[in-house]
């Protein structure tokens, strides 16, 4: 099953520039694989040096959350958007 | 060495933020083409860790930013923030928190403390910072070829 995933600026040079990818999976979990399979360029941005999902990079299936799914386990269906949102943060200390 | 182009009118409004927002750190969103930022969007800051030292702009604010740059016929460049009595080089907070690609710009302000405020806040430095490819650290970039 194909879904498409949206890009967030600063992703688009390890998409081509494209601000939608469509991914194969049943999971979150298996999008994100298969975009990362597609682009290794977006890996590092994506997850930190334990393979887990960076704390700033947010992963919504529609308007949702998936922290508040099932998280990277949160099933797909056929027409299901997902969008990797930024929070942007920062500070001196 | 990376260059961004940030007219008077936009240099004038990042600082005027800062200055307002002092003892807080403010934030924003960068519009603008290529390396031009056009227009600087102030964005509320809703860190729950301390705003005299962190900033946060929360995701939906992030894509109110995208929407305003496409809105404007241009790109989301990347975000400002101040250091308010820091000087304005990026922490290692901002090195982890970092998206690559994006402009990152450090106004410091300087001012008198918390029972001050924004009163006699000032702006001084600003630059502009890229996170490396390896996110190791930041290259510093040039504002307006300096």
């Amino acid at each position: 099953m194909a879904n498409k995933i949206l890009i967030p600026t600063p992703l688009r040079p390890y998409t081509d520039k494209k601000d939608a990818v469509e991914v194969e999976g049943a999971t979150i979990g298996e999008l994100l694989a298969d975009l990362t399979k597609k682009h290794g360029g977006l890996k590092g941005h994506l997850y930190n040096e334990q393979g887990k999902l960076r704390s700033f990079v947010n992963i919504y299936l529609n308007d949702d959350d998936i922290r508040y799914l099932q998280k990277e386990d949160t099933k797909v269906s056929a027409g299901d958007t997902i969008s990797i949102i930024p929070s942007v943060a920062g500070g001196w200390r | 060495m990376r260059r961004v182009d940030v007219p008077a009118d936009v240099d004038a409004a990042i600082r005027r933020h800062g200055q307002e927002t002092y003892p807080h750190e403010c934030c924003g969103a960068l519009i603008g083409t290529g390396s031009q930022v056009e227009a600087a969007v102030a964005m509320p800051n809703t860190t729950e860790e301390g705003p005299r030292r962190r900033f946060l702009v929360r995701p939906s604010d992030y894509r109110l930013s995208e929407q305003r740059a496409s809105e404007m016929g241009g790109e989301l460049l990347g975000f400002y923030h101040s250091h308010p009595d820091h000087p304005a080089r990026p922490s290692q907070f901002d090195l982890d928190h970092a998206w690559p690609n994006f402009a990152y710009i450090i106004v410091a302000v300087a001012g008198h403390g918390e029972a001050a405020g924004a009163a006699g806040a000032k702006a001084g430095d600003m630059t502009v910072w890229f996170l490396k490819e390896d996110r190791s650290s930041f290259d510093e970039g040039s504002l307006n070829g300096e």
